[in-house]
């Protein structure tokens, strides 16, 4: 089966990289999926969501992105965020009282940012 | 104990407890090299990454932004200098704002009013010193700069880059920081980022020549996305100066201080023989005045 090389790169870092079989994303447009053999494409992803990347092994690597690029070419997939942090790195307590603090201040860039960790950690926003 | 060796003594420990400061301050550059180098290192991906997405969709023809635009005859042009916070880096801070003294002195021959940001609490006291205005500072990172800060600075440029010339908008950026070359050589250099000229790095992943970009599909618009990419392209452009800065600063830094500590042990040496002479000398007096004393009694008790 064709598989897709993904690369999430933050500013900071490389958050991960790896084979793949898709990879769903939300553009400011709407969610794609994104198989092996897709058509060169440049999206702006939507703030406080989440990327998937469906990994070769059958796990799912869920991270949440906040904001940024989705670039995809024959060459593979690449997801550039501002900031990226995987489901597993989420601390699910943390996240949930920043996005209190960032509502109840009113902070709307903040708590998008939560809510983007949650949603990759699997809680209800 | 005589004067003259006490007061060697006293020179000795004082040496010794600056050698000690010196030499933690050397550690602890060191090791911020090396943790400056990673940072470097860790967001060159990105910045490949941005970089090729933007020359793909450069390459589709249809550019047009304010910040790729060439103004017609520049009239203003700020200057960011990329300084330390702190001291005690050998000539890290002198040599960036000689550079930027030339930079400043270049702009004034071509007709273009220099404004002066700064980043670093160096720069801020060298500008006010010589009574010079200074549009805005900011400290406080020089040493762990993170993206945010480089948001911070980028912004701020941006906007008055977009602003009118006549409300104190400028047509051109330029940055001077501390390129980081090896750990024993960092030369300051000056570069222009704004307007914009999309930069290929040497070792990105473009396919090459005769090879066609790809063609994209834009999920929204390429206005749109031009519109928030090159923004980003900015801030990655600053955030590289700082990193490459913060590097360069500890390099120095752990150069200075590395002189500083075998100055020290160099002083001590000298210092040292110094006071072994005083003692010696201290003895063979004692000595001398014995002898001669008893010489005397000798001298005085024969007769």
């Amino acid at each position: 089966m064709a598989e897709l090389h993904v690369e999430l790169v933050s500013v900071e870092r490389e958050v991960w990289s790896g084979e793949a079989t898709q990879v769903i994303a939300r553009t400011t447009e709407g969610e794609i999926g994104i198989l092996p053999g897709h058509a060169p494409l440049l999206g702006l992803l939507a703030e406080g969501y989440t990327v998937t990347v469906r990994g070769s092994g059958g796990q799912d690597v869920v991270a949440a992105v906040h904001g940024g690029f989705l670039s995809v070419t024959e060459q593979g997939v690449t997801i550039l965020a501002e900031r990226a942090e995987l489901s597993t790195d989420v601390d699910t307590g943390r996240a949930q009282a920043a996005l209190d603090r960032a509502r109840s201040e009113g902070d709307e860039a903040a708590s998008r940012r939560a809510e983007s960790r949650l949603r990759a950690v699997g809680s209800a926003v | 104990m005589g004067a003259q060796l006490r007061v060697y003594r006293r020179r000795i420990r004082s040496v010794q407890s600056t050698k000690k400061i010196t030499r933690a301050m050397e550690l602890i550059a060191a090791s911020r090299i090396a943790k400056a180098q990673q940072a470097v290192t860790a967001a060159q991906p990105y910045a490949r990454q941005i970089t090729a997405v933007l020359s793909a969709l450069a390459s589709q023809g249809t550019v047009d932004h304010p910040l790729l635009n060439e103004k017609r005859d520049p009239t203003r042009a700020a200057i960011l200098v990329v300084t330390s916070d702190r001291g005690l880096a050998g000539g890290y801070n002198a040599n960036v704002l000689k550079a930027a003294e030339a930079l400043y002195a270049q702009l004034r021959n071509e007709n273009k009013e220099p404004v002066v940001y700064v980043v670093g609490r160096k720069a801020v006291g060298y500008y006010r010193f010589r009574g010079r205005d200074v549009a805005q500072a900011w400290t406080g990172f020089s040493e762990q700069p993170s993206y945010n800060d480089a948001k911070d600075v980028a912004d701020a440029l941006i906007e008055t880059f977009l602003a009118a010339t006549e409300e104190g908008g400028v047509d051109e950026i330029h940055i001077v920081f501390t390129e980081y070359v090896s750990a024993l050589t960092q030369r300051p250099a000056a570069v222009r980022v704004l307007p914009l000229v999309v930069e290929q790095s040497e070792e990105s992943e473009t396919p090459a020549a005769g090879e066609p970009l790809p063609l994209y599909e834009f999920e929204p618009s390429a206005e749109l996305l031009l519109d928030a990419l090159l923004p980003r392209y900015v801030e990655t452009r600053v955030y590289a100066t700082l990193l490459e800065s913060a590097a360069s600063e500890s390099a120095s830094r752990r150069r200075a201080m590395k002189a500083a500590t075998d100055n020290a042990d160099e002083l001590i040496k000298s210092l040292t023989r110094a006071a072994n002479a005083a003692r010696q000398a201290e003895i063979t007096q004692e000595i001398s005045e014995i002898v001669g004393g008893a010489d005397a009694l000798a001298s005085s008790g024969s007769e």
